[in-house]
């Protein structure tokens, strides 16, 4: 009986040391990837304030007044000026009728047109 | 445990035989008794002094072992939690008040050799100046043939910069990671931000330390940790800023002026939306200060803050203000105005020798600018009272805006302040003050009467400062600056929708051996919109401005700092929120007595 407790005791005793072993391990490689994933969160935090000081210089308020000015055809921005203000009372009401009826069976009297004239070469 | 009888039958019967006093035999054994009972009684108490012992021998072993771990290892970064801070930099950014950056921070390298580990010196040192044109190929040289075994070459590279260095295939040129901080704004707020530079350097970190402006005023904020890397956010608006110092730039080159100074502030809160110097520079690369001559010359020179200006005519509501608020005079009383005036050995003329005389009401002294009309306001009220006011308004004492040249910069007063002093302050000579003192002055008489402190951090509150004048001398005296607009000296500075009111001031430039310029002027523009309920100030300063479309050249202000003013009101009140308005009649026509 007593010999018995003691080779299972022995036995327990290897058990856990086996599972410590394991643990141990699990530990560590648990460890690591939270260090590693720290430095992955400090370089992207990096990336991002390089983003953001990228973002800042192209948004410079010289480079957009330059660009307004280069595209001025195409986008025709002026500064904003007093006169662009509106009020809500100059704002029309939206009809509560719609504006034409509603086009029911049309007929097509695009052959009672003239002809168009032929463009000069 | 077996007890020793005190008594042994034996012993008692033997000692009664021979006739001896048996009662000795029992001290004998209780003494005995005793002596067995205190040492057993003191070795207990000995083994307990050991345990002890032994106990506090182990503690004081395990706390100084491990003191002499910690003290003797490497320090490490804790790896078993995830830190919540989002700390990327030594420095915080700064951002305007609408959370734009204005200043932050990027990763380079530093660039520097160690001679002993180079293979081709001469080599390094030709590409090396052929890389980076400010290097000298044979300084560079001497250093790296010398007998230092550590040369630093350049304190921050770009990535470009240092690909190039890289493919010079060097082994003894080395990089160390650097900080550096990046104004991406360029030169916008410059003289606000200011600049920075390193502190004590090491191969694999350096400080970076601000070395002017806000940078440095808030350095120790900048750089503490507990904050967590919050930003700095200032009161600026980087679009306002951004115009402002455009049409700044603009108005001082068509108006052929030496330099230019703007400050649009908060009329109630203080807080300033732009501050503008010019010239100005680029922070990303600091100008080194002048060693020599007049700083005022250097781009470097914040002439919102650190210029101090006799700053003429717009002084002279501080003095029909103060006369109203004594009680002494109304907007529709008759002043003296006769000219010319003498006081004692002096004449006091009007601009061009003109004579408004004899006698004007205050408002119209405002209106036309009458030097005469003010002086009798100033003799009115009396050296004490003048004095006293002028201090309420901030006038004796350097700002308390958060910049680091600010106390630097003291108004320059007169030495003993004569009846004749009292006389030119009124009409704003022979007391100098910063445009940012104007500016807070303004905003104090305007906005109700409250003292108003100039500020550069955004404010979330509005706490009114302690009262200088009364509510309705303010509404008199703002009524009065908009007469200036309407019908005086500002005509150029009507916008239509924003009601500005101002006063215009042009006064002689000081030479620096005593005496006045004829031909030099410093003319200023101090304005406040809309009048019916002031929201921001604007002063605006020219140095040296001349107006040449005419027959002859103009320099006052009216033809020079207003239609600069009109035009940043005109851009930058739609950026502000301000929609335009219609001005209300004024109520009193009918009523007024």
């Amino acid at each position: 009986m007593k010999s018995l407790a003691f080779v299972l005791s022995i036995l327990a005793v290897m058990g856990l040391a086996f599972w410590a072993y394991g643990e141990n391990y699990k530990t560590q490689r648990a460890l690591s990837e939270v260090q590693n994933l720290q430095r992955q969160i400090g370089a992207l935090r990096e990336t991002r304030t390089v983003l953001k000081a990228e973002w800042a210089y192209l948004n410079r308020p010289d480079r957009l007044r330059d660009l307004a000015n280069l595209n001025f055809e195409r986008l025709e921005l002026v500064p904003l000026a007093p006169a662009q203000f509106g009020r809500v009372e100059q704002v029309a009401f939206p009809r509560s009728e719609p504006l034409f009826e509603l086009i029911e069976d049309p007929v097509n009297v695009a052959a009672l047109l003239p002809p168009a004239e032929e463009p000069q070469p | 445990m077996s007890r020793v009888p005190l008594r042994p039958l034996a012993r008692i019967l033997e000692a009664r035989s021979k006739g001896e006093n048996p009662d000795a035999i029992e001290r004998e054994n209780l003494r005995l008794r005793h002596e067995e009972m205190r040492d057993r009684a003191r070795q207990r108490a000995e083994g307990r002094l050991v345990v002890l012992g032994v106990f506090f021998f182990c503690a004081f072993t395990v706390v100084g072992t491990r003191m002499g771990l910690m003290a003797a290892s490497a320090p490490e970064e804790p790896r078993s939690f995830v830190s919540t801070s989002e700390i990327t930099a030594q420095r915080s950014d700064i951002v305007d008040r609408n959370g734009k950056i204005l200043a932050t921070n990027l990763q380079t390298h530093s660039l520097y050799a160690q001679p002993p580990l180079m293979v081709d010196p001469e080599g390094a040192a030709a590409a090396l100046a052929a890389t980076f044109p400010d290097l000298e190929e044979e300084k560079l040289l001497k250093l790296f043939t010398g007998k230092r075994k550590f040369v630093w070459i350049k304190k921050v590279l770009s990535p470009e910069q240092q690909q190039m260095v890289h493919d010079i295939g060097e082994p003894g040129l080395l990089f160390g990671p650097r900080e550096m901080r990046l104004y991406p704004n360029g030169a916008l707020a410059s003289h606000v931000l200011g600049g920075y530079g390193f502190g004590r350097e090491g191969v694999y970190a350096a400080e970076v330390i601000g070395t002017a402006g806000v940078e440095k005023q808030f350095d120790e904020f900048l750089r503490d940790p507990a904050e967590n890397g919050k930003p700095l956010q200032l009161s600026l608006d980087l679009t306002i800023q951004s115009a402002v110092e455009e049409i700044l730039y603009g108005g001082m080159k068509l108006l052929n002026a030496k330099g230019a100074a703007a400050v649009l502030m908060d009329a109630y809160t203080g807080e300033i939306v732009s501050m503008a110097s010019l010239p100005d520079f680029d922070p990303n690369d600091r100008p080194v200060p002048l060693l020599q001559g007049d700083p005022s010359d250097s781009p470097l020179f914040n002439r919102a803050v650190q210029g101090v200006y006799e700053l003429g005519s717009t002084f002279k509501i501080f003095a029909a203000a103060q006369a109203m608020e004594l009680g002494l005079l109304g907007p529709n009383s008759l002043v003296d105005a006769d000219a010319p005036m003498k006081w004692g050995k002096y004449t006091i003329k009007e601009f061009e020798n003109h004579d408004y005389g004899p006698y004007l009401s205050v408002t119209d002294v405002i209106v036309k600018s009458s030097n005469i009309g003010t002086a009798n306001m100033a003799l009115m009220i009396g050296q004490e009272r003048q004095k006293q006011f002028l201090e309420s308004l901030g006038f004796f004492e350097p700002t308390k805006v958060e910049l680091f040249e600010a106390p630097y910069a003291k108004p320059l007063l007169p030495p003993k302040w004569s009846e004749i002093n009292t006389i030119t302050i009124s009409y704003g000579h022979g007391l100098s003050a910063s445009p940012l003192h104007l500016a807070a002055a303004y905003a104090t008489v305007t906005n109700g009467g409250t003292k108003v402190t100039p500020t550069l951090v955004k404010k979330d509150y509005r706490i009114p400062g302690p009262r200088v004048i009364s509510r309705e001398t303010s509404i008199a005296a703002r009524n009065m600056l908009r007469a200036v607009v309407t019908r005086g000296t500002a005509s150029f500075g009507e916008v239509p929708g924003y009601m500005v009111a101002g006063k215009t001031g042009t006064a002689d430039k000081p030479k620096p051996r005593g005496g006045y310029y004829d031909d030099k002027v410093i003319a200023t523009f101090a304005s406040v919109f809309p009048v019916n309920d002031p929201k921001y100030v604007l002063v605006v300063s020219l140095d040296e401005p001349v107006e040449t479309s005419g027959s002859k050249p103009k320099r006052t202000a009216g033809w020079t700092a207003v239609p600069v003013a009109a035009e940043i009101i005109r851009r930058t009140a739609p950026l502000l929120g301000l929609a335009p308005a219609i001005e209300p009649a004024p109520a009193d026509a009918l009523t007024e007595g």
